[in-house]
């Protein structure tokens, strides 16, 4: 397929309740430099149900058009009606680039897209820039664990597709002179030609959300917290810090802790504003999972733990110990 | 019941290093393994194989020849059959090569084992991470998909899964013929009995190269059937060492730290 236009794309996804993830308005912010270097408009293309508040955020957060599809068939996020929907917008409004975040659904439903447009597309990437020579849009991403970095282009084929993850860049509103246009695209996807369907949701037990992807903080614990018992210790100062609670795999393969808070190679890939490892050794699988987190804290008895060697702050001691005065002194200081 | 679960062998990245000197991975020596999402879709087929005795499980793989090791494990551990799909022209693929050159494998093996009511794929392989090729599979064969799912119940003319969401979980039902990708389970995928190990040494395993797949258009396969170039490759910077404390306890090692994080603003 041949672009119509230097537009950069970004996908909007969104909630149940029509209001857009925050992925989507992160992405706003490099798109726009890159559209400029593009030299086109930066275009959000809003899918969902009752999607005012997605339209209306896309705005605010600097797209200079929104391409909206709104119907009921599109509440409930499905592969078969999404991957329809956008394969239409991209077949008619052709343009150069498409970024996507790389949430559950964005990872589900952006190979199945890039497939159809018989287009490439590279995967959570990291780093996104636009390649001097060619004009091409130089996806950056890492692979093997995390171990080594790749450049990659796709020349020759259009619309150019990236997925990037969640908290990798940061939301910004512009300042913005002229109102972003808004286009409704009517595309109805006939229900009954949905070939999967949602039976259950399945929630943790209330207040037990764990949604390592989206944390700002994260106290994770390892094979230092000892046991369950242990965990009790890293709960209490991730309620302090309105923190989520992750593990690594030693501590979830010893059953202390459920697997949907494993954070690394096999677990989860995770880049929060800190990160506060504790009784974690930092074996490259779990590196691999946490080490673009902005600030990362380790706590460990033993000072040779490979996990220093990428800590911003280490301490070497008994985290039993350290933790919870850890937890007091910020209770203290917050006056809580 | 035909599933078709698809394997990918990969280094085991966990025993990758870095040349210190070089800032370079060092290859040379690291073992292969079946990529363990992959094991995970196997277990999945073979828990139904528990429920349904009758199902029948093939595994195909895409690699050099020193694939077939990967596939002998499949086969000690839950594999009925096995095929290769292996030649020089499919080498440098991108994931849309990739996917398309394992559509025409499935089409072949399909000729020779049935149709496949299921396919299993790992979420993604962990030398590339990109989770990409599941569901191009799935879409170069126009099979409705489930991807990050943990368990796979059949029933008639359809599949339950629970998978992964951001918060949740959920279980869906999906219509077979169907593509489903597996992550992680909260149970262990089990080992191999030294019977089936023995036979699986003893098997030979079918290679389908170009020439087997009649359909494959090969200006879709190989390097130059890739939309996506790797421009270039480098390890990342690592972080030097950052403060390091150790006070006379763990207590005072926690106020320095707090302090340290408040004058940096980061707390």
């Amino acid at each position: 397929m041949d672009a119509k236009t230097k537009d950069l794309w970004v996908f909007i996804e969104t909630k149940e309740d029509g209001s857009p993830l925050s992925v989507g308005l992160e992405l706003l912010n490099p798109g726009r430099a890159l559209a400029g270097k593009q030299g086109g408009r930066l275009v959000g293309a809003v899918i969902g149900c009752h999607t005012d508040e997605a339209v209306k955020a896309a705005g605010e957060y600097g797209a200079d058009q929104i391409v909206v599809v709104d119907g009921e068939e599109y509440k409930e996020y499905s592969t078969d009606a999404y991957t329809a929907a956008l394969f239409y917008l991209m077949e008619k409004y052709a343009p150069t680039t498409m970024l996507i975040g790389a949430t559950p659904n964005g990872r589900d439903l952006a190979p199945r897209l890039s497939c159809r447009l018989n287009t490439g597309l590279t995967a959570d990437c990291t780093n996104l820039d636009v390649d001097e020579e060619s004009g091409n849009m130089a996806w950056t991403r890492p692979a093997f664990g995390g171990n080594l970095m790749a450049t990659i282009l796709c020349p020759d084929h259009r619309p150019q597709l990236g997925t990037v993850r969640p908290g990798v860049f940061k939301k910004e509103k512009p300042f913005k002179a002229v109102e972003a246009e808004v286009i409704r695209e009517s595309f109805v996807f006939p229900k009954e030609n949905i070939r999967t369907m949602v039976l259950e949701k399945i929630r943790e037990a209330a207040g037990e959300l764990v949604d390592l992807e989206n944390a700002e903080i994260i106290v994770s614990g390892g094979r230092g917290v000892g046991g369950p018992e242990g965990f009790k210790t890293i709960k209490r100062l991730a309620d302090v810090l309105k923190a989520t609670v992750g593990a690594s795999r030693a501590a979830v393969d010893a059953d202390w802790i459920g697997h949907s808070h494993q954070v690394g190679q096999t677990g989860k890939t995770v880049g929060p504003k800190i990160y506060i490892a504790c009784g974690i050794s930092g074996a490259i699988q779990h590196i691999a999972g946490m080490s673009s987190s902005d600030c990362i804290i380790a706590i460990n008895k033993d000072p040779d733990a490979p996990i220093f060697s990428i800590a911003d702050y280490g301490i070497v001691g008994d985290l039993f110990e350290v933790v919870p005065a850890l937890a007091e002194e910020i209770e203290k200081a917050r006056g809580v | 019941m035909n599933i078709l679960v698809c394997v990918k062998q990969v280094p085991d990245t966990t025993e990758i290093k870095i040349d210190p000197v070089t800032n370079t991975l060092i290859r040379s020596g690291v073992p292969s393994i079946v990529n363990p999402f992959d094991g995970y879709a196997l277990e999945a087929a073979a828990r139904i194989k528990d429920a349904h005795p009758d199902a029948k499980i093939v595994v195909m793989s895409m690699g050099p020849g020193q694939a077939q090791a990967a596939l002998k494990e499949c086969l000690a551990i839950a594999a009925d059959k096995a095929y290769l799909i292996s030649d020089r022209a499919f080498g440098g693929s991108d994931t849309l090569a990739t996917s398309y050159i394992l559509s025409a494998g499935v089409k072949k093996i399909e000729e020779l084992e049935g149709k496949f009511d299921m396919i299993f794929c790992g979420k993604q392989a962990i030398d590339g991470d990109t989770a990409q090729v599941g569901p191009e599979l799935a879409e170069h064969l126009g099979l409705p998909q489930v991807t990050y799912a943990l368990e796979a119940w059949a029933e008639e003319n359809s599949l339950r899964v629970l998978k992964e969401d951001t918060d949740k979980k959920l279980l869906v039902q999906i219509r077979t013929p169907c593509l489903v990708t597996f992550t992680k389970p909260s149970f262990d995928p089990r080992y191999p009995s030294i019977k089936r190990k023995l036979a699986a040494n003893r098997a030979r395993i079918p290679v389908l190269g170009a020439a087997d797949l009649p359909d494959i258009d090969l200006m879709r396969a190989g390097l130059k059937g890739s939309p996506t170039k790797v421009k270039k490759t480098f390890c990342p910077e690592r972080k030097k060492g950052g403060v390091m404390i150790r006070e006379d306890s763990g207590q005072a090692s926690a106020v320095k730290l707090f302090q340290l994080l408040e004058d940096a603003h980061v707390i």
